[in-house]
Protein backbone atom coordinates (compact mmCIF):
# COMPACT_ATOMS: atom_id res chain seq x y z
CA UNK A 1 0.00 0.00 0.00
CA UNK A 2 2.34 2.19 0.80
CA UNK A 3 4.41 1.85 -1.54
CA UNK A 4 1.99 2.47 -4.05
CA UNK A 5 1.70 5.78 -3.25
CA UNK A 6 5.07 7.49 -2.48
CA UNK A 7 6.11 5.82 -5.78
CA UNK A 8 9.65 5.77 -6.33
CA UNK A 9 10.02 7.89 -4.39
CA UNK A 10 10.33 5.77 -1.16
CA UNK A 11 13.41 3.60 -2.86
CA UNK A 12 15.17 6.82 -3.75
CA UNK A 13 15.00 8.47 -0.04
CA UNK A 14 16.37 5.13 1.17
CA UNK A 15 19.04 5.49 -1.79
CA UNK A 16 19.91 8.81 -0.86
CA UNK A 17 20.63 8.07 2.36
CA UNK A 18 22.82 5.16 1.80
CA UNK A 19 24.90 7.48 -0.41
CA UNK A 20 24.57 10.26 2.23
CA UNK A 21 26.36 8.00 4.27
CA UNK A 22 29.42 7.10 1.84
CA UNK A 23 29.65 10.61 0.94
CA UNK A 24 29.67 11.57 4.43
CA UNK A 25 32.29 8.87 4.76
CA UNK A 26 34.41 9.88 2.36
CA UNK A 27 34.80 12.91 4.25
CA UNK A 28 35.54 11.78 7.50
CA UNK A 29 38.47 10.08 5.71
CA UNK A 30 40.06 13.09 3.89
CA UNK A 31 43.69 12.50 5.86
CA UNK A 32 43.71 8.74 6.12
CA UNK A 33 45.98 7.02 4.50
CA UNK A 34 45.25 5.13 1.45
CA UNK A 35 41.53 5.45 2.02
CA UNK A 36 39.68 5.40 -1.77
CA UNK A 37 36.86 7.20 -1.58
CA UNK A 38 33.93 5.77 -3.37
CA UNK A 39 30.68 7.31 -4.64
CA UNK A 40 27.07 5.00 -5.83
CA UNK A 41 25.55 4.79 -9.29
CA UNK A 42 22.30 6.08 -8.54
CA UNK A 43 21.16 6.28 -11.46
CA UNK A 44 21.44 2.09 -11.86
CA UNK A 45 20.77 2.05 -8.23
CA UNK A 46 16.97 3.18 -8.86
CA UNK A 47 16.61 1.64 -12.19
CA UNK A 48 16.77 -1.46 -10.44
CA UNK A 49 15.10 -0.75 -7.52
CA UNK A 50 11.97 0.74 -9.73
CA UNK A 51 12.10 -2.69 -11.73
CA UNK A 52 11.61 -4.47 -8.36
CA UNK A 53 9.00 -2.31 -7.71
CA UNK A 54 6.71 -3.19 -10.86
CA UNK A 55 7.40 -6.97 -10.56
CA UNK A 56 6.74 -7.74 -7.21
CA UNK A 57 8.20 -10.98 -6.51
CA UNK A 58 11.61 -10.18 -7.17
CA UNK A 59 11.80 -8.30 -3.98
CA UNK A 60 10.38 -10.94 -2.07
CA UNK A 61 12.75 -13.31 0.03
CA UNK A 62 13.66 -16.57 -1.60
CA UNK A 63 10.93 -19.34 0.73
CA UNK A 64 12.93 -22.87 0.85
CA UNK A 65 10.63 -24.35 3.32
CA UNK A 66 6.62 -23.47 3.85
CA UNK A 67 7.13 -22.77 7.33
CA UNK A 68 9.25 -19.37 6.34
CA UNK A 69 7.63 -16.35 7.06
CA UNK A 70 6.97 -14.23 3.77
CA UNK A 71 9.69 -11.07 4.08
CA UNK A 72 10.88 -8.32 1.73
CA UNK A 73 14.71 -8.33 0.73
CA UNK A 74 16.23 -5.18 1.52
CA UNK A 75 17.71 -3.66 -1.32
CA UNK A 76 21.18 -3.19 -0.71
CA UNK A 77 23.08 -1.12 -2.53
CA UNK A 78 26.36 -2.16 -2.31
CA UNK A 79 26.29 -4.17 -5.67
CA UNK A 80 26.38 -0.22 -7.09
CA UNK A 81 29.40 0.60 -5.19
CA UNK A 82 32.40 2.05 -6.85
CA UNK A 83 35.37 3.67 -6.17
CA UNK A 84 35.93 7.79 -7.31
CA UNK A 85 38.60 8.56 -9.98
CA UNK A 86 40.69 11.22 -8.35
CA UNK A 87 41.83 13.93 -10.67
CA UNK A 88 45.41 14.41 -8.62
CA UNK A 89 47.01 11.75 -7.46
CA UNK A 90 48.27 12.44 -3.63
CA UNK A 91 50.97 10.94 -1.69
CA UNK A 92 49.65 9.18 0.85
CA UNK A 93 47.01 6.95 -1.70
CA UNK A 94 44.27 9.00 -0.30
CA UNK A 95 42.15 9.45 -3.42
CA UNK A 96 39.43 11.92 -1.33
CA UNK A 97 38.97 15.40 -2.77
CA UNK A 98 37.03 17.21 -0.26
CA UNK A 99 35.52 19.82 -2.79
CA UNK A 100 34.09 17.16 -4.75
CA UNK A 101 32.98 15.40 -1.89
CA UNK A 102 31.78 18.21 -0.35
CA UNK A 103 29.90 19.08 -3.69
CA UNK A 104 28.17 15.91 -3.87
CA UNK A 105 27.01 15.68 -0.23
CA UNK A 106 25.42 19.17 -1.19
CA UNK A 107 23.67 18.38 -4.44
CA UNK A 108 22.86 14.50 -2.86
CA UNK A 109 21.16 16.74 0.26
CA UNK A 110 19.30 19.04 -1.72
CA UNK A 111 17.99 15.67 -4.39
CA UNK A 112 16.92 14.42 -0.68
CA UNK A 113 15.09 17.17 0.25
CA UNK A 114 13.46 17.44 -3.06
CA UNK A 115 12.37 13.44 -2.62
CA UNK A 116 11.10 14.73 1.21
CA UNK A 117 8.98 17.35 -0.28
CA UNK A 118 7.44 14.84 -2.82
CA UNK A 119 6.43 12.56 -0.38
CA UNK A 120 4.79 15.39 1.83
CA UNK A 121 3.03 16.64 -1.24
CA UNK A 122 1.31 12.63 -1.57
CA UNK A 123 0.55 13.38 2.23
CA UNK A 124 -1.26 16.07 2.26
CA UNK A 125 -2.80 15.30 -0.69
CA UNK A 126 -3.75 12.36 0.54
CA UNK A 127 -4.86 13.52 4.01
CA UNK A 128 -6.87 15.92 1.82
CA UNK A 129 -9.01 13.75 0.10
CA UNK A 130 -9.74 11.60 3.36
CA UNK A 131 -11.25 14.88 5.12
CA UNK A 132 -12.93 15.64 1.87
CA UNK A 133 -11.18 19.17 1.20
CA UNK B 1 20.16 0.86 8.03
CA UNK B 2 19.76 3.70 10.47
CA UNK B 3 19.23 6.70 8.91
CA UNK B 4 21.93 8.35 11.73
CA UNK B 5 24.68 6.73 11.34
CA UNK B 6 25.78 9.74 9.41
CA UNK B 7 25.70 11.52 12.53
CA UNK B 8 28.04 8.93 13.94
CA UNK B 9 30.56 8.82 11.12
CA UNK B 10 30.73 12.25 11.41
CA UNK B 11 31.15 12.21 15.18
CA UNK B 12 34.19 9.78 14.25
CA UNK B 13 35.71 12.14 12.45
CA UNK B 14 35.44 14.91 14.68
CA UNK B 15 36.82 12.84 17.28
CA UNK B 16 39.67 11.75 15.05
CA UNK B 17 40.84 15.26 14.11
CA UNK B 18 40.80 16.33 17.89
CA UNK B 19 43.01 14.10 18.64
CA UNK B 20 45.17 15.33 15.93
CA UNK B 21 44.80 18.79 17.44
CA UNK B 22 45.46 17.53 20.74
CA UNK B 23 49.25 15.83 19.63
CA UNK B 24 49.81 19.33 17.63
CA UNK B 25 49.52 20.57 20.91
CA UNK B 26 51.49 18.86 22.69
CA UNK B 27 53.93 18.96 19.49
CA UNK B 28 53.97 22.90 19.52
CA UNK B 29 53.60 23.58 23.57
CA UNK B 30 57.07 21.00 23.51
CA UNK B 31 58.52 22.79 20.59
CA UNK B 32 61.33 24.31 23.37
CA UNK B 33 61.63 21.79 25.56
CA UNK B 34 65.68 21.66 25.73
CA UNK B 35 67.27 18.41 27.03
CA UNK B 36 71.01 17.20 27.86
CA UNK B 37 70.27 13.56 26.77
CA UNK B 38 69.17 12.51 23.07
CA UNK B 39 67.09 9.75 24.41
CA UNK B 40 65.33 12.00 27.05
CA UNK B 41 64.22 14.78 24.51
CA UNK B 42 60.65 15.12 23.27
CA UNK B 43 59.57 13.59 20.34
CA UNK B 44 57.15 14.87 17.74
CA UNK B 45 53.95 12.75 18.04
CA UNK B 46 51.27 12.32 15.09
CA UNK B 47 48.37 10.27 14.93
CA UNK B 48 47.94 7.90 12.20
CA UNK B 49 44.35 7.50 11.09
CA UNK B 50 42.19 4.22 9.54
CA UNK B 51 39.23 3.74 8.14
CA UNK B 52 37.24 1.81 10.14
CA UNK B 53 35.70 -1.37 8.60
CA UNK B 54 32.76 -3.16 10.45
CA UNK B 55 29.86 -3.39 8.12
CA UNK B 56 29.70 -6.76 6.48
CA UNK B 57 29.86 -7.47 3.07
CA UNK B 58 31.25 -4.40 1.73
CA UNK B 59 28.41 -2.26 3.21
CA UNK B 60 29.45 1.54 3.44
CA UNK B 61 30.47 1.44 7.25
CA UNK B 62 31.59 3.60 9.40
CA UNK B 63 33.90 6.50 9.57
CA UNK B 64 37.81 6.99 10.98
CA UNK B 65 39.86 6.32 14.27
CA UNK B 66 42.94 6.69 15.30
CA UNK B 67 45.06 3.64 14.71
CA UNK B 68 47.88 4.70 16.73
CA UNK B 69 50.01 7.42 17.68
CA UNK B 70 53.18 7.48 16.17
CA UNK B 71 57.03 9.50 17.49
CA UNK B 72 58.88 10.86 14.40
CA UNK B 73 62.19 9.37 14.18
CA UNK B 74 63.61 11.96 12.97
CA UNK B 75 66.84 12.95 14.79
CA UNK B 76 66.37 15.57 17.78
CA UNK B 77 68.23 18.72 16.61
CA UNK B 78 71.93 19.08 18.04
CA UNK B 79 72.77 22.29 19.43
CA UNK B 80 76.48 23.60 20.87
CA UNK B 81 75.67 26.05 23.63
CA UNK B 82 78.24 25.20 26.46
CA UNK B 83 76.54 28.39 28.60
CA UNK B 84 73.41 26.61 29.16
CA UNK B 85 72.43 24.83 32.27
CA UNK B 86 71.11 22.24 30.19
CA UNK B 87 74.14 21.28 28.39
CA UNK B 88 76.61 18.14 28.18
CA UNK B 89 79.92 17.67 29.25
CA UNK B 90 80.43 18.25 25.66
CA UNK B 91 78.64 21.26 25.86
CA UNK B 92 75.59 20.17 23.33
CA UNK B 93 71.79 20.61 24.16
CA UNK B 94 69.32 18.41 22.24
CA UNK B 95 65.54 20.25 21.25
CA UNK B 96 62.87 18.50 20.11
CA UNK B 97 62.62 17.61 15.88
CA UNK B 98 59.50 19.06 16.20
CA UNK B 99 58.80 20.80 12.77
CA UNK B 100 56.62 24.27 13.63
CA UNK B 101 55.67 25.37 10.77
CA UNK B 102 54.94 21.87 9.65
CA UNK B 103 53.00 21.70 12.81
CA UNK B 104 50.87 24.73 11.63
CA UNK B 105 50.10 23.56 8.58
CA UNK B 106 48.57 20.14 10.09
CA UNK B 107 46.51 22.48 12.65
CA UNK B 108 45.05 24.17 9.58
CA UNK B 109 44.06 21.17 7.90
CA UNK B 110 42.80 19.61 10.68
CA UNK B 111 40.29 22.43 11.78
CA UNK B 112 39.39 22.56 8.26
CA UNK B 113 38.35 18.39 8.55
CA UNK B 114 36.85 19.59 11.53
CA UNK B 115 34.41 22.14 10.39
CA UNK B 116 33.61 19.98 7.44
CA UNK B 117 32.68 17.31 9.34
CA UNK B 118 30.49 19.75 11.70
CA UNK B 119 28.65 20.72 7.96
CA UNK B 120 27.68 17.23 7.32
CA UNK B 121 26.24 16.61 10.66
CA UNK B 122 24.16 19.38 10.26
CA UNK B 123 22.76 19.14 6.86
CA UNK B 124 22.22 16.03 8.33
CA UNK B 125 20.68 17.16 11.12
CA UNK B 126 18.13 19.23 8.74
CA UNK B 127 17.08 16.19 6.44
CA UNK B 128 16.58 14.42 9.42
CA UNK B 129 14.01 16.71 11.10
CA UNK B 130 12.36 16.70 7.83
CA UNK B 131 12.24 13.55 7.50
CA UNK B 132 10.73 13.22 10.69
CA UNK B 133 8.32 16.16 10.04
CA UNK B 134 6.87 14.02 7.29
CA UNK B 135 3.29 14.96 6.78
CA UNK B 136 2.94 17.16 9.56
Amino acid sequence: MAESIFGIHEQALKIRTQRAELLANNLANADTPNFKAKDLDFRKALQDASGQLNSNDQMKMAKTNSGHIEGDAFSSTSRYLMYRQSTQPSLDGNTVETHIEKAQFMENAMQQQATLEFINGKISGIRGALRGE
Amino acid sequence: MSMFKILDISATGMHAQTVRLNTIASNMANADSVSSNKDETYKSKQPVFQTILEGSMNEPSGGVRVKEIVESQAPSIMEYNPNHPMADEKGYIYKPNVNVVEEMANMMSASRSYETNIEVMNTSKQLLLRTIQLGK
